[in-house]
């Protein structure tokens, strides 16, 4: 189990409490369930303390926590006969946007997310889910496939960031992403996008710009990383507290907002603490929000697509 | 001695003499060093006469150069909600808007007009770098809208000028919503078959190049403009290597395929309306035979003229 830097102190009695248990198993004679039972209330206590009034920034640790479920671990356990489909048919297949055919309750759907790895090996491999043009331009592919056969699309969020590299810039990052958003605005299919950790910038928007949006409880979706706006508006990176807080990226002031429609429970102390949990309730919302959109005509969806973003941030906070 | 001497003439001395000493008669060139005189710059669009080096010119500047007789209409924009996040950062978000509005004279960082460009009726729109680096509010997404409206409205394509460093981090999450939102503008131009072309100028960057910027039928720059996604420290920070010379310049750009053309300043308002023509299905422009110019450069101040019949005025001066 990795613990944020606030969790600090639960990892210590929570790590007091595995060692107590860890003599006893040594020791038979030993009876430390009492003091073992006594620490861990202490510690269910102090999660639920912590997890209660999260701060902007700390929720931004906890969407970028290495052990929370990423895009991979939901389709593995929410669809069936998942068939990657690779390749942008131009350049490459860009690892850090998984997507393929699959079935969603037995109906076909066309499933895109990014994907961070989750040991050194992944990570690297997926890029820390910073996509690169070719990973878009496959999205596009893949929406405009799901367009012409009808099916369904659900995005799943969970980015840094487009990655900023040599290549892709002169790949036409900024014009892949564009590109993308602009199929998200033409397919008239139902599409459905879900943050599940990090929406960072136009990376996410190219695959957010969606019918129905949700969030999880603790994910974050900015239009710039606190440290890069600290850096920019304050001129010192140390100050991504304060901006995270003025940023107002919490799934919370985002539904404020009204950005997106729907907030994700999850379990206490985070998608991390319990998976099984965070990826049955997202299961729940993609089938409410599809649910939601079935019946409507091409041209219909289209047009509240449009709509929605049209419309959107009008109201401003008081929304 | 009396109050004449003393305080009638120094005041009226110094009134003139400020009057004939303006600051900024002259102009540095940043990139070869010329001192070039204000009027001089000012007839060239703002281009260094002796290096060609494209310095920023204000969207009001350009479209007084770009418009028949600098006549043009301006579109109302619909304003968005003041200060949507209460965003404060060492200064409110409001007392930047303030003084950004002050030194520029503008209300925000997107001017919208329509008027004709060698007798073609169209929309532009242009981005004010000098406001808040340009950068793409929720005014700025309305700008787009208004002018992708108007364009409809009455069947006229769009030219965008863009500068822009991103979107405006003070409007956070719906400053970022102007990348989807200015996708629906570019989206209705193109149902309508409406002609879009996009002018990048120095520097267009960051969400702006991710959405309508990037999305024209015809994407233009302008010599050694900057654009590109993410900004060339942060790229070297990345990949930790220096990255080549002219890395993200118009022309490196072009090299790579994302640009159908890099264009003079002064060559600009030519190439728009050539493009612009054959796009609308509209006869060449003649250009020949226009009556010579007048000895004054000073553009007649006469209304902007009825747009019925253009073609038909072409005709009359159009060669055997």
């Amino acid at each position: 189990m990795n613990y944020l830097e606030f969790e600090k102190p639960l990892a210590e009695i929570e790590g007091k409490a595995e060692e107590l248990r860890a003599m006893a198993r040594a020791n038979k004679q030993m009876d430390v369930e009492k003091e073992a039972a006594a620490l861990d209330a202490k510690a269910a206590t102090m999660l639920r303390d912590l997890y209660k009034n999260l701060s902007p920034w700390q929720k931004c640790l906890v969407a970028r926590h290495p052990d929370r479920p990423h895009c991979k671990d939901y389709i593995d356990a929410l669809f069936t006969e998942y068939t990657p489909l690779a390749g942008d048919r131009n350049f490459a297949d860009d690892h850090a946007v998984m997507g393929g055919l699959a079935r969603f309750n037995d109906k076909p759907v066309m499933v895109i997310g990014h994907e961070k790895g989750n040991d050194t090996k992944t990570r690297i491999e997926r890029n820390f889910g910073m996509a690169r043009p070719e990973g878009y331009r496959k999205a596009v592919r893949l929406m405009d496939m799901a367009h012409r056969f009808g099916l369904p699309v659900v995005t799943l969020v969970d980015t840094p960031g487009a990655y900023p590299g040599k290549g892709a810039e002169e790949r036409g990052q900024s014009e892949a992403i564009a590109r993308s958003t602009q199929k998200c605005l033409e397919i008239g299919v139902p599409l459905v996008s879900i943050v599940i950790g990090e929406g960072g910038s136009g990376g996410a928007v190219a695959f957010a710009t969606a019918n129905r949006i949700a969030m999880l409880e603790h994910s974050v979706y900015s239009v710039i990383s606190p440290e890069g706006c600290a850096s920019i508006l304050w001129k010192d990176a140390e100050k991504m507290r304060e901006a995270a807080e003025a940023l107002r990226l919490t799934a919370q002031d985002l539904q404020k907002l009204g950005v997106i429609d729907r907030i994700v429970t999850e379990p206490l102390g985070g998608a991390q603490r319990d998976r099984k949990q965070s990826i049955a309730a997202v299961g729940k919302v993609i089938e409410t929000m599809l649910a939601e959109l079935s019946g409507m005509k091409p041209d219909a969806l289209i047009k509240d697509r449009r709509k929605k973003f049209i419309d959107m941030g009008s109201k401003g906070l008081a929304a | 001695m009396n109050w004449i001497t003393n305080y009638v003439r120094p005041t009226i001395n110094s009134l003139f003499s400020r009057r004939e000493v303006p600051e900024n008669l002259w102009t540095k060139c940043p990139e070869c060093g010329t001192m070039l005189f204000h009027r001089e710059l000012k007839d060239n669009q703002n281009v260094c006469t002796s290096c060609d080096h494209h310095m920023a010119i204000t969207p009001r500047e350009r479209f007084a150069a770009l418009f028949d007789g600098g006549i043009f209409t301006e579109v109302k924009v619909p304003k968005p909600v003041a200060d949507p996040l209460h965003f404060r950062d060492q200064k409110k978000y409001p007392d930047r808007l303030k003084a950004a509005q002050k030194a520029t004279g503008e209300h925000e960082a997107m001017l919208v007009a329509e008027g004709e460009i060698g007798r073609t009726p169209v929309v532009c729109a242009a981005q004010d770098f000098a406001f808040m680096g340009g950068s793409m509010s929720m005014y700025v997404g309305n700008a787009i809208i208004a002018a992708a409206e108007v364009a409809l409205a009455k069947k006229r394509p769009l030219v965008l000028f863009s500068a822009a460093g991103g979107a405006r981090m003070q409007e956070g999450i719906l400053g970022l919503m102007q990348m989807p939102r200015t996708t629906v503008a570019v989206e209705m131009l193109r149902e309508a078959k409406l002609p879009y072309i996009v002018v990048l100028t120095h520097p267009t960057t960051g969400g702006v190049t991710a959405s309508y910027a990037m999305l024209g039928d015809v994407q233009i720059a302008e010599p050694n403009a900057l654009i590109g996604f993410a900004g060339a420290r942060v790229i070297e920070q990345t990949i930790r290597e220096k990255l080549p010379e002219g890395f993200q310049r118009a022309e490196y750009l072009l090299d790579h395929g994302m640009l159908d053309r890099v264009t003079h300043r002064k060559e600009m308002r030519d190439e728009l309306v050539t493009v612009l023509r054959m796009l609308m299905q509209l006869p060449p422009a003649v250009r020949g035979d226009l009556p010579a110019p007048a000895p004054e450069p000073v553009p007649e101040k006469k209304p902007e003229p009825p747009a019925a019949k253009p073609e038909a005025t072409e005709k009359k001066a159009a060669p055997k």
